[in-house]
């Protein structure tokens, strides 16, 4: 993935969350083979935009090689909450929006 | 931070030499060594740590350089079989070494991990830099 198409990226999933008015965006990054300081600063970036138009992003599917380069590397991503797979990520963005539910009640 | 400088006695093997001239390069000179380390024998997590630290390196050529030249090679060095992966630029360079290889630093959009990131990625970092003159960076990771 290229600078561009990254930052292409970011902007069209804004789009969308617009348009759909999307509650929770889930991204699968399992095809990432890495993951430097500007893949990472996107993300976490695209996040921080999500959460300002009241959706919460999860990322998913991080590969175990990635995981470790990122934390040795001494990236933050901050913003960006991460679970295992597609599931658990589904299940994580259901838990959020009950809880946002039950603040509203 | 003791800078550790590129010393020119190690025997080498070339195995291949590219410019950085488009974000489009970056990916593919990514993507090159990243099969070398692969052919070299390296595991997941090593081919990750190499190609991620380049990935930081070429960025760097690219922002600040406008680019610059990369040579991918292989020798042995203190008795490790080493992939060596040189970045040559002739851009602005770095003025103070020492604050650009420290934690948090940075000039412009990124967060400053590029430098000392690259660093804890590889076995080995050397740099090289003159104002005006242009930067060499060279990191090999123990195959």
């Amino acid at each position: 993935m290229h600078d561009k198409l990254a930052i292409q990226l970011q902007s069209q999933i804004l789009e969308e969350i617009a348009k759909t008015r999307a509650k929770g965006v889930l991204i699968d990054i399992s095809v990432l083979e890495m993951v430097d300081s500007f893949i990472g600063r996107m993300l976490s970036g695209m996040a921080s935009m999500a959460a300002i138009m009241d959706t919460s992003v999860v990322i998913v599917g991080m590969q175990p090689a990635v995981a470790i380069t990122l934390v040795e590397l001494g990236l933050e991503m901050p913003g960006v909450d991460t679970a295992l797979n597609m599931e658990k990520g589904m299940e994580m963005l259901e838990r959020r929006l009950n809880t946002r539910k039950q603040d509203f009640q | 931070m003791l800078m550790q400088e590129i010393a020119y006695d190690i025997k080498c093997e070339l195995l291949g030499k590219f410019k950085i001239e488009t974000e489009y390069d970056i990916v593919t000179v990514r993507q090159t060594i990243r099969q070398c380390a692969k052919d070299a024998g390296m595991g997941i997590v090593d081919q990750t740590r190499i190609t991620t630290a380049v990935s930081e390196l070429f960025r760097n050529m690219y922002n600040y350089a406008g680019g610059g030249e990369v040579l991918i090679e292989s020798g042995e060095v203190d008795n490790h079989n080493a992939l060596i992966v040189t970045c040559i630029d002739k851009g602005p360079g770095i003025e103070n070494l020492e604050l650009a290889m420290s934690d948090g630093y940075t000039t412009s959009m990124g967060m400053g991990y590029g430098l000392p990131g690259a660093k804890r990625l590889v076995d080995r970092f050397e740099i090289q830099s003159k104002v005006n003159e242009g930067t060499t960076v060279r990191i090999m990771k123990w195959k």
